[in-house]
């Protein structure tokens, strides 16, 4: 039995305090009015290096447009520290619904080499709770507008009544709507972690195998259900917020993003755990198995990542093709960058056999996919919301320190309430014997 | 590589109590047997089917391209439909062999054989539809870079026609290698038991002098996982470039970012379809029940169900985002195609892809050899007509109404796909007369951990041991 301690609680708490202080500070900085974004603006131009600066100064030329200029930057300002904590907020939740979808895949594949691990993912998809309530608020906040952000602009009346292609979206994209959908999402994943989590510790017990067949039933219908809304909930979540723009590749981008970091993370988390001496039945195997997913589904992502930004890119159609051309302008560096911490450094760390059973190495190309995928989610979300006035600060950071340190306190807890190994599960013998 | 120790609750993946040799007697009898008459007779079958395919590809090369239904809205029809219909039967048997590998599925090794088979066949069906529709076939290599003097020739690189060329020729060399290095062992077998001197001689050039000794079996283990790792970014990489194809395209219902991996997954639909077809009958015809059992067809049904959900999402993401797209080009071409002149054939790829395999759910159906069967045959017509509806529907309505038209095949168009269906069946029969048709080698290898004999005799050690206790 894990006992949480109170070394990593403490941590965990300090991530959470530090991530509080930075989203705080975001809110702050925050422009209060028209004026000092235009106060704000006419400095810089003074200022006068930099190709962005420069343009400032040409938008002062005309007063007019000095002033469009500068609602706009007020707008963007506005979002950034709400963007700081949506980005976070999702990432982190949904980096919880995969290690969910692993659990649920290896348990109706009735794979042989992972039951060792199921505690470990278990304990971690409790995470789901608290993060989807906190992600469900945010998007209360985010269509009905409170608190001044407008990170979905098809929630603004005004916006859809000018602009006829949103208006064309109504139909969808409505508040209530929505809202409904959210529910059902987020309400029906939630449903099967704790229908799932009752079986185990059920099956843990009782040693009935009629545990094991409904979980296994329960696990094969959440994901038909899964491949459902996973979609969906990527084109309202995210891809809604480039509101004009469209993509049908979207959501298995999405989902091949957090799934990959979702593995990471129990990588990281059984590592850990076997480096306390609670984990004695994982063996180098189990975690070479983990390393090849990670590998594996890098080139996975990678590949859609390809698909979708080759094809727009190609057919150069002015509807799509702007999305791409936007964040190669403003953001160029963390776009092409992220393909290197995404793709090119764990393909290069992890082909070897034998460094998918080291641990630093794991852990350093893990960094880097963590790294790379929250960079991934900023540059889905980002553009559309703050735009051309963005930058990675304390509020970013301290955003997804919080819900680090929230996920940390969470899933660690709920580990610690239950036996690391499901002795019961019929598999469990096969894969405590597993050896590659 | 695989594990020692195996859960009870596993089901045996070989029935009976089979020994080493019965096994090696029974992957032998059909190829040392006569063969009968039902066999002739198929046989004939197929073969005059594809003289009916060489005398119509005869008669489009000597005539033109003209003896096609092709027009001058339609100018892609039944060919490519045909021709991505085969290369999508061809992602099975790669799959099954490679990447089943890499997830360590020991029910694959009596089924990668014939899987891996009917790749190759079909690719090389598939194949030759580009190649007719050049017009002069004797200048297929054209379209390999290769330098030259005819002046200005040379292949254009931003083209993903080209690429398709590299990405199949690539498939169709790997696969044959794996294919070959998987019958090396199960070759040098079928020589070992020769009794004619001729079979003997073949069988050991087949073989190429397989000796057997441990070294033979560690360098065999080492080329099948590098190979496995080479065959799996291919089994993605080649229904992805056929995607491209259209995808790369500005025709509406063409280009769409998700064609790719849904192109994938409905090749390896259709693929894991069309090995259910040939198993199911092959496990009857060559009395291989004890190796290819229903819990092999039940495993094969499950994969249909779940990529054919897959292909099922794709479909519905498309007509939504068509809608959500707001682009009026989008939306007429996905409303043409469910509700215009050629609704029927939406309409038969909806119902046979997305909503047949949905039966397999019911353990009852997907363990049932006759309900399998059929939902196999289903799902083939079914993924002919998708590829029939995304190409010719996209195309008959296009930019401009004038222009718009209907699409008739001709007699050669139908003769030359029945010719391919034909020819692939010639080759697959003959080879399931001279190959081993089950990788016995690998199949001795699980005999012990999964034959049901086995299976039983240590679960009653275990038991009695408990009881000791």
């Amino acid at each position: 039995m894990y006992t949480f301690s109170k070394k990593l609680k403490t941590f965990a708490f300090v991530l959470m305090l530090i991530g509080v202080a930075g989203i705080i500070y975001g809110f702050i900085k925050a422009p209060k009015d028209l004026a000092e974004v235009k106060a704000n603006l006419i400095e810089q131009a003074h200022d006068g290096h930099g190709e962005h600066h420069v343009s400032a100064a040409d938008h002062a030329v005309s007063d007019a447009h000095f002033d469009h200029h500068a609602e706009h930057v007020y707008g963007q300002l506005k979002n950034k520290p709400w963007t700081a904590l949506y980005v976070g907020c999702i990432f982190v939740m949904l980096v919880s619904v995969g290690i969910l979808v692993f659990h649920g895949i290896n348990y109706a594949a009735s794979a042989g080499w992972s039951p060792v691990l199921f505690r470990v993912m278990e304990g971690l998809s409790a995470y789901i709770l608290p993060g989807s309530i906190i992600f469900f608020i945010l998007l209360l906040l985010s269509v009905y507008g409170i608190g001044g952000n407008h990170l979905f602009i098809w929630a603004d009346k005004d916006v859809v009544e000018a602009d006829a292609i949103i208006k064309g979206k109504e139909g969808y994209l409505n508040a209530p709507f929505f809202i409904i959908r959210a529910i059902i999402f987020l309400g029906g994943w939630n449903l099967y972690r704790i229908y799932m989590r009752k079986q185990s510790l059920a099956l843990d017990a009782s040693g009935d195998l009629v545990y094991h067949k409904k979980m296994f039933k329960a696990s094969a219908g959440f994901l038909a259900f899964f491949i459902v809304t996973e979609s969906m909930a990527s084109w309202d979540w995210i891809m809604s917020i480039d509101t004009h723009w469209y993509s049908t590749l979207f959501g298995w981008y999405v989902f091949a993003s957090f799934f990959v970091t979702a593995i990471t993370t129990i990588a990281f988390v059984t590592l850990y755990l076997k480096s306390k001496g609670y984990m004695d039945f994982v063996n180098t195997s189990h975690i070479h198995d983990l390393a090849k997913f990670m590998f594996g589904l890098s080139i996975f992502w990678t590949y859609l990542w390809f698909s979708q930004f080759m094809l727009q890119w190609y057919s150069n159609i002015p509807e799509e093709v702007t999305y791409f051309i936007f964040r190669i302008q403003e953001f160029n560096l963390p776009f092409f960058g992220m393909l290197v911490l995404n793709f090119v450094l764990p393909l290069l760390l992890l082909i070897n056999t034998d460094f998918k059973r080291l641990t630093w190495i794991v852990v350093m190309a893990g960094v880097c996919i963590i790294i790379g995928h929250y960079i991934d989610f900023y540059l889905m979300i980002a553009p559309g919301t703050v735009g051309g006035s963005w930058f990675i600060g304390a509020a970013e950071i301290g955003s997804l320190l919080f819900f680090i340190g929230l996920f940390i306190l969470v899933g660690f807890s709920e580990i610690a309430k239950a036996p690391l190994l499901a002795k019961n599960n019929p598999l469990i013998e096969e894969s405590k014997h597993f050896h590659y | 590589m695989s594990s020692h120790y195996e859960a009870p609750i596993r089901k045996p993946l070989v029935i009976g109590e089979k020994t080493y040799h019965d096994i090696t007697v029974d992957v032998a009898r059909p190829v040392e047997g006569r063969a009968n008459k039902l066999w002739w007779r198929v046989f004939t079958i197929a073969l005059l089917a594809f003289l009916w395919g060489v005398g119509s590809m005869a008669y489009t090369i000597g005539t033109g391209i003209g003896t096609w239904g092709l027009n001058k809205t339609v100018g892609w029809a039944w060919d490519i439909t045909n021709f991505v219909w085969w290369v999508g039967i061809g992602h099975a048997g790669t799959l099954i062999s490679a990447v089943l590998l890499l997830f360590r599925q020991k029910w694959r090794m009596a089924i990668n054989r014939s899987a891996e088979a009917m790749t190759i066949f079909s690719v090389v069906q598939a194949g030759l539809f580009p190649i007719i529709h050049m017009g002069r076939p004797w200048l297929g290599y054209w379209v390999l870079p290769l330098p030259n003097q005819f002046g200005s020739l040379w292949v254009n690189f931003n083209s993903p026609l080209l690429w398709d060329v590299f990405a199949i020729s690539t498939y169709l060399s790997v696969s044959l290698v794996f294919w070959w290095t998987g019958l090396l062992p199960d070759f040098a077998m079928l020589r070992d038991r020769a009794i004619t001197p001729f079979t003997k001689r073949v069988y050991s050039i087949l073989s190429f002098g397989w000796s057997g000794r441990a070294k033979d079996w560690q360098r065999f283990e080492e080329v099948s996982l590098v190979l496995a790792g080479l065959a799996t970014p291919l089994v993605l990489s080649v229904h992805t470039i056929v995607s491209f194809d259209f995808a790369t395209s500005v025709i509406p219902g063409w280009h769409t970012t998700i064609l790719p991996p849904y192109f994938v997954a409905g090749a390896i639909f259709s693929g894991f379809a069309m090995v259910t077809t040939l198993l199911i009958i092959m496990r009857k015809v060559s009395n291989l029940e004890a190796y290819i059992t229903i819990q092999h067809i039940e495993l094969m049904n499950i994969i249909v169900m779940i990529t054919g959900s897959i292909v099922g999402v794709a479909y519905i993401t498309e007509l939504w985002v068509a809608w959500y797209s707001g682009v009026e080009y989008e939306q007429y071409a996905f409303l043409n195609r469910a509700t215009g002149p050629y609704w029927w054939s939406y309409f038969l790829m909806m119902t046979c892809n997305v909503v047949s395999p949905q039966v397999m759910w019911f353990k009852k159906i997907r363990t049932n050899i006759m309900a399998s069967f059929i939902i196999s045959l289903v799902v083939n017509v079914g993924m002919w007509f998708e590829r029939f509806v995304i190409i010719v529907t996209s195309l008959h309505r296009d930019y401009l109404p004038s222009s718009w038209t209907m699409f008739q095949p001709t007699f050669v168009d139908a003769g030359i796909y029945i010719g391919t269906i034909g020819f692939f069946f010639v080759l697959f029969l003959l080879y399931s007369r001279s190959f081993p048709v089950i990788a016995q080698a690998e199949v001795k290898t699980i005999l012990k951990s999964s034959g049901e004999y086995y299976k039983k005799e240590r679960d009653s050690k275990e038991n009695h041991q408990s009881l000791n206790h």
